[in-house]
């Protein structure tokens, strides 16, 4: 699990996602090809903002292994500002939840491979205040 | 392209089966295709077996080489080719199957389904490998969960209620009774699966297909080796496989399955009928919004409304429209990579009359089988 | 002149009440306020992390100037809970700042002071020319034994600042350490808890050291407790501190608005700077300001800080007493487990 959590630790740690230039179409998790465009495609790399709008979510009771101390804990769909729709974990009271509602990314701890194995940080989402 | 028919259909019990081993349950469903179909053995020229996981539940792969071996066709040295799709890869196994014997390859070929999980502890986090490993189980994302966002939006768009979701877990409980082959022949009242522990909330315990051990087996031949070996072969009239996004989130709308739109339209075109042509559905159930969903994607109810099926009883075994005549998923057992298989022998037990106390009157039926989210969707429509 | 260019401060949202822990160890919890001085304290997420928590932090610092990655040339993470033993922390944080990866970092600890050391650290770097700006982190989540009076007090909380020379908000005007081998505070590698000498850790430790430091400092300087506008002290409770001000001649006026610790515990490495980050929120130009650290082992970093006319422009919107106000409190269980002090099978 270790290199295939590093090779992409920068779309982890960041929301950068990929930008096709031949149609403007933005993607997350990153692509080497755009699923519009295909062999036209011509991929850069984008920030995709830290503000979003929650789609749905739901709250996890039956976790996996790893995930059992966290739970339950909120699982969504989220729309950035730049239009991407990525799956995070939203820390949060579950009461506080509703469709629609805004949110920020922070930056948290997804997992660990036991006690003596690698951390696991990537992005979460919050409420937005303002 | 030539005709195919389904000559036999084997089935073992779905459920926790501790006292019998992979090889042992595709045998038993195998043994009993062969005796449907009043073969041998030894004209079978080809396997295709779909099975999601041999490798993470019983560390064995290169199945396909072991059941063809445990089938006793090791001496006639046939090919035997195992299929992938998650828990849609039955449909594709019977899809590939389908293909062989249309084009005129192979006369005679088995479409097995078959998978053992109760030999480890942790099937629902290997049922969960069928979801995006990196960007969605990464966050904490299961199967249920991703689930469970559709019908929290289906809830908040449609008006649609745990209820409705709940009433289809009952209705597939009160099939399952008449089945002799389901793992719950059980009558459940809606309390039962309202009062049921969260999952993933919205969705709850009874809302979800166990994860079952099980396998299917169907005999497929051309028409003319089919008038040979029976007088009711149920034809394949169509079968389509589709694909879509794998990740939820690349999906343009949620509850849009593009994939089993595509496979659905297609699929009745080929078999040159309409929806309102077909008497009786097997869907994958694999949780109560899947049903809902499904009726929404392939048609049956217009986009958000595919409660008021449930509401006014039109899915009822007795209805106008009988999905899961079985018991589904829920409650006949999800025996994962066996349930395309599962689905396509009731389908053709219903069209030959052989249903018992389930039995609907129908000319032709359509089998729906999705795999994980619905990245991959296979649609089979069968007819006398 | 090399000064502060931006800060910002994170604190859990999750708060246990003296209360609620005495209530387990059988303890008047009256007394325990009353001694300590401390109310509540401050708690991690099963989430968060002295990194996470640093990340958050520093990213409060350098959106409020607009900093990009690539304007920072060094990084300092200071805390006794660095989640590895061996695998710096400021490397994932570097890595989560989008720092272009030609930067000089390391890892800092000096029990409760090593924020204040990756300020020395970074200061001297941006004099020599060496480096542009530097990002200086203090982080921890700390721990204390079950039962431990530590308890009370071991709380996580993180404070990020950018140290450069242009458009600096504050000056930092003079800085000295002094430092003496002193056990009054540790923890064995391998061992979960620290250990301490109990009232040991009082006058021939934190007093000795941030006195001695402090006065120093405005001795060199020529300045009296008078010719500042604020003063802050390491915060291992609400007592220490308070004592030392008055001994040194230090007004309560002067150190109430740094006086943190009451609401969120000790933040270790992030203690006296969140008391300093919420005096930066009120401060206005021309303002003087006395910080001293004290790190077990034991040693003090002072520093002299001017307040410049740039302050007035500064983002200051999300305040550390806003942040200490935003909380929610949770039952002695919940600590157990969010703190790992259940032994799982
Ligand atoms: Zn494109």
């Amino acid at each position: 699990m270790i290199p295939s959590f590093w090779r992409k630790i920068r779309y982890r740690y960041n929301l950068t996602g990929t930008k096709c230039e031949n149609c403007g179409r933005i993607y997350h998790p990153p692509r080497n090809i755009c699923p519009e465009c295909r062999r036209k495609s011509s991929i850069t790399e984008v920030d995709l903002g830290d503000r979003g709008e929650l789609l749905t979510y739901s709250i996890v009771h039956d976790a996996p292994e790893s995930f059992k101390l966290q739970r339950p804990y909120v699982i969504g769909l989220i729309k950035l500002e730049s239009g991407v729709v990525v799956t995070s974990q939203i820390s949060c009271k579950p009461s506080e939840l509703r469709i629609g509602m805004k949110v920020k990314a922070v930056f948290r701890k997804y997992g660990e491979d036991g006690e003596d194995g690698i951390i696991y940080y990537g992005t979460k989402f919050v409420p937005c205040e303002e | 392209m030539r005709k195919v028919a389904i000559i036999g259909v084997g089935m073992s019990r779905f459920g926790e089966l501790w006292d019998k081993s992979f090889r042992d349950i595709v045998i038993e469903a195998g043994i009993e295709a062969i005796e449907d179909a009043n073969l041998e053995g030894k004209e079978i020229e080809a396997m295709y077996i779909g099975n999601m996981s041999g490798g993470r539940f019983l560390s064995q792969e290169h199945i396909s080489a072991l059941i063809a071996d445990y089938s006793g066709l090791a001496s006639l040295n046939i090919p035997a080719i195992r299929v992938e799709a998650g828990d849609a890869s039955g449909g594709v196994a019977l899809k590939e199957a389908y293909i062989s014997v249309a084009s005129g390859i192979h006369d005679i070929v088995v479409a097995a389904g078959v998978e053992k999980v109760t030999d480890v502890g942790s099937a629902m986090e290997i049922m969960d490998s069928s979801i995006d490993q990196e960007w969605e189980a990464f966050h904490g994302a299961t199967l249920a969960s991703l689930y469970a966002m559709m019908a929290r939006l289906h809830i908040h768009n449609y008006g649609s209620s745990e209820e409705d979701l709940a009433m289809i877990s009952v209705k597939n409980h009160k099939n399952a009774v008449n089945n002799p082959k389901a793992q719950f022949r059980r009558e459940i009242g809606i309390e039962t699966v309202l009062n049921s522990p969260y999952v993933a909330e919205p969705l709850k315990v009874f809302d979800s297909a166990p994860i079952s051990d099980g396998s299917a087996v169907v005999i497929l031949a051309s028409e003319r080796v089919a008038r040979k070996h029976t007088d009711t072969p149920v034809y394949i009239n169509s079968v389509v496989q589709s694909s879509d996004y794998l990740a939820v989130q690349n999906r343009e709308d949620i509850l849009e399955m593009k994939a089993v739109k595509t496979a659905t339209r297609k699929a009745l075109k080929l078999a040159k009928c309409e929806l309102k042509d077909i008497d009786v559905f097997e869907m994958h159930d694999s949780f109560t919004i899947t049903e809902l969903l499904l009726y929404e994607n392939v048609g049956l109810a217009e986009k958000g409304r595919g409660h008021e099926l449930v509401r006014d009883g039109r899915v009822e075994i007795d209805g106008e429209k009988p999905v899961n005549p079985s018991g589904g998923l829920k409650a006949c057992g999800h025996a994962v990579g066996a349930t395309g298989i599962r689905q396509i022998g009731e389908i053709v037990l219903q069209l030959r009359g052989d249903a018992g106390k389930r039995q609907v009157d129908a000319e032709k039926g359509m089998a729906v089988n999705i795999g994980g989210t619905g990245a991959t969707a296979v649609v089979s429509i069968l007819g006398r | 002149m090399v000064g502060i260019v931006s800060y910002g401060t994170y604190i859990p949202r999750y708060r246990i009440k003296v209360e609620e822990i005495a209530k387990i160890w059988g303890e008047d919890p009256e007394s325990i306020k009353g001694g300590l001085g401390i109310y509540e304290k401050s708690v991690p997420d099963i989430d968060e992390d002295t990194v996470t928590i640093s990340v958050e932090c520093a990213r409060e610092a350098m959106k409020r100037v607009s900093l990009n990655g690539s304007e920072i040339q060094a990084v300092f993470v200071g805390s006794e809970s660095h989640p590895y033993a061996v695998k710096p922390t400021a490397t994932i944080v570097g890595e989560a700042l989008s720092i272009d990866s030609f930067f000089h970092s390391a890892d800092l600890e000096f029990a409760c002071k090593a924020g204040t050391a990756g300020i020395q650290n970074c200061i001297a770097m941006v004099e020599s020319g060496m480096i542009r700006n530097g990002l200086a982190i203090g982080s921890d989540t700390s721990q204390g034994a079950p039962g431990d009076p530590l308890e009370y007090s071991a709380a996580a909380g993180g404070a990020a600042f950018v140290i450069g020379s242009e458009n600096v908000i504050v000056e930092i005007k003079d800085t000295l350490s002094f430092t003496t081998d002193t056990p009054d505070f540790w923890r064995r590698e391998g061992q979960p808890y620290p250990s301490h000498g109990g009232r040991f850790t009082g006058e021939p430790a934190y007093f000795r050291h941030v006195s001695t430091a402090s006065i120093e400092i405005m001795k060199r300087n020529d300045l009296e407790p008078e010719d500042f506008s604020y003063a802050v002290f390491h915060m291992p409770n609400g007592k220490f501190p308070v004592r030392v001000a008055r001994n040194l001649g230090f007004s309560s006026k002067q150190i109430e608005q740094g006086l943190v610790v009451r609401y969120i515990g000790n933040t270790y490495s992030a203690s006296s700077l969140i008391g300093f980050c919420a005096i930066l929120d009120v401060a206005k130009p021309g303002d003087r300001i006395l910080l001293t650290s004290f790190g077990s082992g034991a040693g003090s970093d002072a520093f002299i800080i001017e307040v410049t006319e740039n302050i007035e422009s500064y983002d200051r919107n999300q305040s550390v007493w806003k942040k200490i106000e935003r909380k929610e409190y949770i039952d002695y269980g919940m600590y157990a487990k969010l703190r790992r002090k259940i032994r799982m099978g």
